[in-house]
């Protein structure tokens, strides 16, 4: 694939999360962007009137760019509002690096908003209709993870309780996070005994389901040298799609995340092993067994084996989803944001009780539809270029 | 009589109408196609024939999806012998007993008012 963009060219300056949880009637998929727009440019130190790019996706407006100018007043703001679910953020980053290298803009900001959770989420999304699917009633996204989780399960002999330990290790870590929805630890008893949604993921392998929002703001490398905190490099990134609807899925245990990983390995000049911050999108368990083989953390088939027994829990091995992930510590929707603002965080140092010690490198894979988008993106400090 | 103006959907309903399971085959890549589609995704070759699957299957992967107050229901994913791949469901069995790699045949289900769709049961044994 032609690439030309360069290596540590851009660097996210500023990142925050909205308010979380359950935000209250009244309140608007863009209040809650603005909210991170806000914020975000509070901690770059930079203010509105710098921005000149905007970068959104919500699955509550059609035209998320158009109502986020009107909303903070750019009009001539550079905007793209491409949407591939929840790893549309991923991509607006790539597509903000295009835009700051060709000089398209200088200061982007990338933000999301949903008020799913006090709305309800048929309120705020609208299903597809499939005529090769719909018939069937498949409850999506559930019962798409569900098929992957149950091949993966007959092909390599993942279990149930292997499935489970992922919800675990994510909540540990969202108990380290004090601005995790969930609060109470959680067992592997307790994930297989709750509520069965699509056999074999019960209510406790399935996201959750809050309200919340955030933004980064991206800047050219010299800009974000001039701010106030410490610049984090966008050193690779790539993107791939595999299907859109689970039927067409080529390989239901084999996910686009082994080429976006390749791509991005190989722009960013690292390989897994070179990784300190691993944040993977966690949408249903499944996802995070197949995220780690797929991005080469371990072998294909041997995932579920890797996240057992507290291996990448706080304290494990390898730590995986340190701010509680999709499963316990916010789940609006498009969660590929998130990832990104824990990334940065981990790379600046600030995650206090949760916090790798020296982490240098980060890499943010996000998953968007079901399985059908993969995206992932490396980043690194100034020590990385 | 089937023409070039007719949507790939139309087709498969109308095939669906006589009882049979129909597919599209690439003769460019030499390689079926599924969901009915304008061009070959392969080449993106004008090259698209429509055949007549034997109806035999097996389940690629499976799952039951639970309800409040009612049994469970089936969703699956089929690999017809043909090559091709569909979502359907499997019947006549509950659905926690359908597993990947059981054999399977289709049949037509008819919805009051609305287009038939396929699905499949298991192949006695």
């Amino acid at each position: 694939m032609k690439n030309s963009l360069k290596r540590g060219s851009v660097a996210i300056v500023g990142a925050a999360e909205s308010d979380l949880g359950e935000v209250g009637p009244g309140f608007s998929a863009m209040d809650l962007m603005a909210q991170g727009v806000h914020r975000a440019l509070a901690d770059a130190g930079l203010t509105i009137r710098d921005v000149d790019g905007i970068f959104s996706a919500t699955a509550q407006s059609r035209f998320a760019g158009l109502a986020l100018a009107e909303y903070l007043k750019l009009p001539e703001a550079f905007i793209d509002s491409t949407a591939t679910g929840g790893s549309s953020f991923m991509g607006h980053l790539a597509k903000a690096q295009m835009a700051i290298e060709t000089g398209m803009c200088e200061v982007a900001v990338i933000a999301y908003g949903s008020t799913q959770r006090s709305l309800g989420r048929k309120n705020t999304s609208v299903a597809e209709y499939n005529p090769y699917e719909t018939p069937y009633k498949p409850f999506l996204p559930p019962t798409a993870y569900a098929m992957a989780a149950a091949r993966h399960m007959h092909e390599f002999g993942t279990t149930r309780e292997q499935l489970a330990e992922v919800a675990v290790a994510a909540r540990q870590w969202a108990l380290l996070n004090p601005a995790a929805f969930e609060k109470k630890p959680l067992s592997v008893a307790d994930v297989l005994s709750s509520r069965m949604i699509s056999y074999p993921l019960t209510i406790r392998d399935c996201c959750l389901v809050t309200d919340g929002g955030g933004a980064i703001v991206v800047t050219s490398a010299e800009r974000a040298r001039t701010l106030k905190k410490a610049p984090v490099f966008l050193l690779g990134e790539g993107h791939v799609t595999t299907h859109a609807s689970i039927s067409n899925m080529p390989n239901l245990v084999e996910t686009g995340a082994i080429r976006s990983g390749e791509i991005a390995y190989a722009k960013a000049g690292l390989t897994a092993k070179d990784m300190d911050v691993i944040e993977v999108y966690d949408a249903f368990t499944i996802n995070t067994i197949l995220f780690l083989e797929d991005l080469g953390f371990c072998k294909k088939g041997e995932g579920g084996a890797f996240v057992s027994g507290g291996n990448i829990a706080p304290g494990g091995k390898l730590p995986v989803n340190t701010n509680g992930g999709g499963l316990s510590y916010c789940h609006p929707g498009m969660y590929g944001l998130f990832l990104l603002i824990e990334s940065v965080r981990q790379l600046r140092g600030e995650c206090g009780a949760r916090q790798i010690a020296g982490a240098n490198t980060a890499i943010a894979h996000g998953n968007g539809g079901v399985l059908s988008s993969q995206n992932t993106v490396i980043l690194g400090t100034a020590a990385t270029l | 009589m089937v023409t070039k103006k007719q949507a790939p959907y139309t087709t498969y309903v109308e095939h669906l109408k006589q009882g049979q399971l129909a597919y599209q085959f690439s003769t460019a890549a030499n390689k079926a196609v599924f969901f009915p589609r304008e061009f070959c995704p392969f080449t993106g070759e004008d090259c698209l024939e429509w055949r007549i699957s034997s109806g035999l299957g097996t389940v690629y992967s499976t799952s039951a999806i639970s309800v409040r107050d009612a049994a469970p229901y089936n969703v699956a994913l089929i690999d017809c012998d043909e090559g091709f791949r569909l979502m359907s469901r499997v019947e006549d069995i509950p659905a926690d007993q359908v597993k990947i790699g059981m054999r399977v045949q289709f049949r037509l289900h008819t919805p009051e008012g609305d287009d038939p769709y396929p699905v499949f049961v298991p192949v006695a044994a």
